[in-house]
């Protein structure tokens, strides 16, 4: 226990957790990206790939926790990191010019703010229908859930926003993460860099193609 | 008043020598080492590995560096590499040859018993920085690289790509670093050593200021080592670093101090040229160049062709003209005379005429520019940075400047002054490298002091000489506070109207022409007039800005200059009454037919200690016989 | 040439400081950037003014001494250089240059543009060496190091220490000093049997100084005069998550 809590206190720790918890994520998210690829084939095929996954019972909820846990220990630990770096430059510089921040890497903060309210809504709003902007929610039947849903502008308009914030988010996170837990070979140019913006892309791809077909009239 | 000077050198064979002076010294009991406390002013090879090592004995060592951090002494600039008599290359080499070819590239004026030993120890300091990760140059399978280097027959120089320096100095430093967490050292960074206090004969502390808050502070030892480095910075331009100063030698100096040969200076012959008016320091491109590239100059003066024009039999490679065996490789001082001969010729290159060039277009051709990138890219990179000229394709233009001195603190084999307690090590003392020193031996010899000599010979000291405790309350380093206290005050109180390095400008131009490459009386009698007209003016017309209670680095500049004008005088002193040539000091007077340079062993062959003998007075000269019982004196000759 | 300069001026550590601006006239291209500032320096002298403070000490791009943030760029413009290695040729007549120290809360303002950089040091003490006492060393040749690992090591080990990566890092983070030296004895036979323990304290000690986090920007990399590569932080973390999870044996 004792070197457990060395190892998170210590930042490279809280960097590791963020890392590995982040990379769980990525997993998720690719297999959910694929999954809402589904709702292409028609009401069928993506309701019974929800049915089958509540069937796992237990399973899912495993799933689940891990997942809860994972973005909770995310949260915690970039808070912290974000709190001990901004108290590392008390004073700013009068001028400074990056060089070779990317976007990506300089949103990781904001968007992963971001990210974690959509989180929060999207659960609200796709799994428990909490928030039922269409004023309906079938818990059975995904694909009405979420035609009815897209087809109001702005829902779909901020699910589409989110995924941008997300596909940035990935893009800086999913190579920096294999950095961070230390297992990317020494190279001028990595492969994780390309991989990295494959899986982005790929996956806002994915989950930005649903609200978009919705709204155009390809899903109905 | 003269003083005994006895060098105490240990009898028996030189190889027997160290072995047996290290069973005959007194040790110190274990328990009591940390009852010892010891000064070390200077962090870099000799001050950071002696402090490092003493440590690690059980002494209370204390270190002080004027620099941020004992990281950034000037050993760290050192570029080539490091001798060593390995012979992992069965090429020949021996401890005996490395201790000739020392000897003789110091045109013997220096002692066969230091020498040797220096060559002795180049063995076991590979192998004490191999084991702190050095990371020196390997071969595939493993072992060790080594190149030849600076007019040497065999290949014997160690080398970290052209960083050697640095990745010792780290080592060194990591050991320091290593030993200040254990307690062991206290670093005192950002502190100059002002004064030194002497009790009863015997050095015991030092009144340093502190940079940051300009306190001024004592420090009480049993005993006290220099490592503060060479007084290159004396001539204003040198590859030196800026902060590089005299002045903790030179208080010493003045606390009784006996300064040996302060004429012997080394100019290096590849440095990259001045280019104007404003320029703060000349930069080396390592020696190592030179085993690849072609020196040469146009054998028409006043040739202002592209150096590519200009046809293969207009040009004069004159290194390899007037020393067909060692070619390019000629040693320093033989190869800075004839840059600077042709340059008199008005064969010189570059808008100031003053420059040659070094030509890498047969190397490449030969080898492939593959090669020489990899040999020398990081060279090239800086030279095309400074210049903006690319030597792939152009000549690069050399010119010599001052380097290194090998003159400073007279020591005895012990390391140690002729003031009690007072050691002095590396580039500040003048031991082993004589009138000349060879390409890779600077490193060599302060580590072999740090590590190796002093760590030894201070035990000896400290069992002998048992000296009673004292502390910073005695009434001799109140008074040399007062002095240091009176001294600051005094630069900030003139408020005159020229700057410090406007002064420091103008004696590096005296001390360049009358006491540079070649010396001849004349002009070092017009010098010896000079820089006491300007010394006069400075302490009445210099402008130091600030105060004294805060970072003020025109007014520790004004303290360094005021010290060097003193030094260039007894430096032009000594070269005036050498009316030999022998080494770096090239006497016109005293020069072969061709023009060599021409020594007179009848009656120089000793090494001139001065001593100072109060304010406005002539320096006393003394003189200690150099001995040659081993090597057979010989005219150096590179032909 | 003529610049304008606005530079950072701060009397002492508890001082306020300020950017103040100066007139740089009649600069040639072939000076150094330092050597401009001396020529600055010189003319506030003999106005009678306080000159700017700055660090600098080999001026030939080794010892790591000079810094400066030129136009919010570590060490100025050109890459892979030290600020004492810039030259004026980098700028154009007429430019406006803003001049400021290193800003970490880790390297405090000592006067102007000199700040205290002793947190490196200390970072060193942690564990930036191999116990390798004076005397104890076997044969230099008995140890063999692969020429690729030696020529890895050194590529780390050629940092200055200049602290150029902590003033370019939006985080302030010393990860890639910290990281070059984990590297350089860590690729090293030498370094074996401390590898673990000194990637821990090293990276604790880090922490203690209160330097920022690794956020992977790569903003050190293109800072560092020795163009340093970050993949020696993926190293270090490696290092580190071995040594505390699994324990510092080699």
């Amino acid at each position: 226990m004792g070197s457990l809590r060395g190892f998170y206190g210590s930042m490279v720790g809280k960097k590791v957790v963020m890392g590995v918890t982040g990379l769980i994520g990525v997993g998720f998210v690719i297999l959910h990206s694929l999954g809402n690829l589904l709702v292409f084939r028609g009401p069928a095929a993506i309701n019974s790939y929800s049915h089958f996954l509540k069937s796992t019972g237990e399973l899912l909820w495993a799933l689940r926790i891990v997942l809860i846990v994972a973005v909770i220990l995310h949260v915690i630990a970039a808070v912290q990191l974000t709190q001990q770096s901004r108290a590392a430059r008390p004073i700013a510089y009068t001028k400074q010019e990056r060089q070779v921040a990317t976007v990506a890497s300089r949103t990781m903060r904001w968007g992963g703010a971001l990210l974690l309210v959509f989180i929060v809504l999207h659960i609200l709003h796709f799994t428990t229908g909490t928030i039922k902007p269409a004023g309906v929610f079938s818990p059975d039947d995904v694909y009405a859930n979420m035609v009815t849903s897209f087809r109001i502008w702005w829902v779909a308009l901020f699910y589409v926003v989110a995924m941008l914030a997300l596909g940035l988010h990935l893009f800086h996170g999913a190579w920096s993460s294999v950095r961070s837990i230390g297992v990317s070979p020494p190279s001028p140019q990595p492969l994780h860099h390309r991989i990295s913006l494959a899986i982005a892309l790929l996956v806002w791809a994915a989950f930005t193609a649903v609200p978009l077909a919705v709204v155009a009239g390809i899903v109905r | 008043m003269t003083l005994r000077l006895d060098a105490r050198i240990p009898p028996g064979s030189l190889a027997e020598k160290w072995n047996r002076h290290r069973f005959e010294m007194k040790l110190v009991n274990p328990a009591n080492k940390r009852r010892h406390t010891i000064i070390v002013v200077g962090s870099g090879l000799a001050g950071g590995a002696a402090a490092a090592t003493m440590s690690e004995l059980g002494y209370n060592v204390k270190c002080f560096c004027f620099q941020d951090s004992p990281r950034r002494a000037h050993s760290i600039a050192a570029q080539g590499g490091i001798n060593a008599a390995k012979n992992y290359q069965n090429d020949g080499d021996s401890i005996y040859r490395l201790f000739y070819d020392t000897i003789k590239g110091g045109d013997f004026r220096s002692r066969e018993g230091n020498v040797y030993r220096l060559a002795e120890l180049s063995v076991n300091i590979i192998d004490q920085c191999v084991a702190q990760g050095v990371p020196f140059a390997r071969e595939y399978g493993g072992l060790l690289s080594n190149r030849s280097f600076g007019g040497a027959q065999v290949s014997r120089t160690f080398y970290a790509r052209g960083q050697t320096g640095q990745q010792l100095l780290l080592g060194a430093y990591q050991a320091l670093e290593c030993q200040i967490a254990r307690g062991g050292v206290t670093m005192y960074p950002r502190t100059e050593m002002l004064d030194l206090v002497v009790i009863d004969g015997k050095a015991r502390g030092i009144v340093v200021r502190n940079l940051v808050t300009g306190a001024i502070e004592s420090h009480a030892a049993d005993a006290v080592v220099l490592a503060t480095g060479g007084y290159s910075n004396l001539f204003f331009l040198s590859t030196n670093a800026q902060g590089c100063n005299a002045t903790a030698i030179w208080r010493a100096y003045k606390r009784g101090a006996a300064f040996a040969n302060p004429c012997f200076t080394q100019i290096h012959p590849t440095c990259i040229p001045v280019s104007g008016e404003h320029q703060s320091k000349l930069t080396l491109m390592s020696e190592s160049l030179r085993n690849d590239g072609r020196v040469w100059v146009s054998k028409k003066p006043g040739d202002k062709r592209d150096p590519r024009q200009i046809p293969e039999n207009e040009r004069d490679y004159f290194l390899e003209r007037k020393y067909p065996s060692f070619g390019n490789l000629a040693p320093r001082d033989i190869a800075s005379r004839a840059v600077k001969e042709v340059c008199d010729e008005g064969r010189g290159v570059g808008e100031s005429g003053l420059g040659v060039y070094l030509d890498f277009a047969d190397a490449i051709k030969r080898l492939g520019i593959d090669v020489i990138r990899e040999r020398y890219g990081n060279l090239f990179e800086m030279y095309q940075r400074i210049t903006d000229e690319n030597p792939y394709e152009v000549p690069m233009r050399i010119y010599p400047a001052v380097h290194y001195t090998m003159g400073g603190l007279w020591v005895d084999y012990n390391l140690m002054s002729n003031i009690e307690g007072l050691h002095v090590t590396g580039e500040a003392n003048f031991s082993d490298h004589g009138a000349n020193r060879l390409g890779a031996s600077a490193l060599m010899q302060g580590l072999a002091d740090g590590y190796f000599i002093i760590p030894n010979t201070i035990g000896d000291y400290l069992a002998s000489s048992k000296p009673q405790k004292v502390d910073t309350t005695h009434a001799a380093f109140k008074a040399a506070e007062d002095e240091v206290e009176e001294r600051t005050k005094r630069f900030l109180s003139i408020k005159g109207k020229r700057t410090v390095a406007s002064f420091h400008r103008e004696l590096g131009q005296i001390l360049w022409h009358n006491c540079g490459m070649s010396r001849n009386e004349a002009g070092l009698r017009t010098a010896l007039r000079k820089i006491p007209e300007l010394r006069e003016e400075f302490w009445r017309n210099v402008n130091v800005p600030g105060s004294d209670v805060e970072l003020n680095q025109a007014l520790e500049k004004a303290g360094r200059v005021a010290d060097f004008f003193e030094l260039g005088e007894l430096m032009c002193l000594d070269a005036l009454h050498r009316t030999e040539s022998c080494g770096g000091h090239f006497r016109e007077e005293s020069q072969t037919p061709d023009g060599e340079a021409l020594r007179d062993d009848e009656n120089f062959a000793y090494v001139a200690a001065w001593q100072f003998a109060g304010e406005g007075k002539i320096p006393v000269l003394n003189k200690e016989p150099l001995v040659f019982e081993n090597v057979k004196l010989s005219q150096r000759s590179y032909k | 040439m003529n610049l304008t300069l606005h530079v950072w001026r701060q009397a002492g550590p508890k001082a306020p400081g300020k950017m103040v601006v100066y007139q740089a006239t009649d600069i040639s291209p072939d000076m150094s950037f330092l050597e401009m500032l001396d020529v600055v320096n010189e003319r506030l002298t003999e106005r009678g003014e306080v000159p700017i403070a700055f660090d600098h000490d080999c001026r030939e791009g080794i010892c790591g001494m000079c810094s400066l943030m030129i136009n919010g760029v570590a060490h100025g413009p050109m890459k892979g250089t030290a600020t004492c290695q810039l030259h004026m040729r980098s700028f154009k007549d007429g430019d406006t240059v803003y001049i400021e120290p290193w800003r970490a809360r880790a390297f405090p303002v000592i006067k102007d543009l000199t700040v205290d950089r002793s947190a490196l040091d200390r970072i060193i003490q942690a564990g930036g060496f191999i116990t390798a006492p004076t005397g104890g060393a076997q044969d230099a040749n008995t140890i063999l190091v692969p020429k690729e690992s030696v020529e890895s090591a050194m590529d780390a080990a050629a940092c200055i220490g200049c602290g150029a990566c902590v003033a370019a890092c939006p985080n302030a983070s010393a990860s890639l000093f910290t990281a070059a030296k984990v590297t350089h004895l860590g690729l090293l036979p030498q370094g074996q049997p401390e590898r673990y323990r000194r990637a821990l304290e090293m990276v604790d000690q880090m922490d203690l100084e209160n330097f920022g986090s690794c956020t992977l920007h790569g903003e050190c990399q293109e800072a560092c005069p020795k163009e340093i590569s970050m993949d020696t932080i993926t190293r270090m973390n490696r290092d580190f998550i071995r040594g505390r999870l699994i324990g510092t044996r080699a």
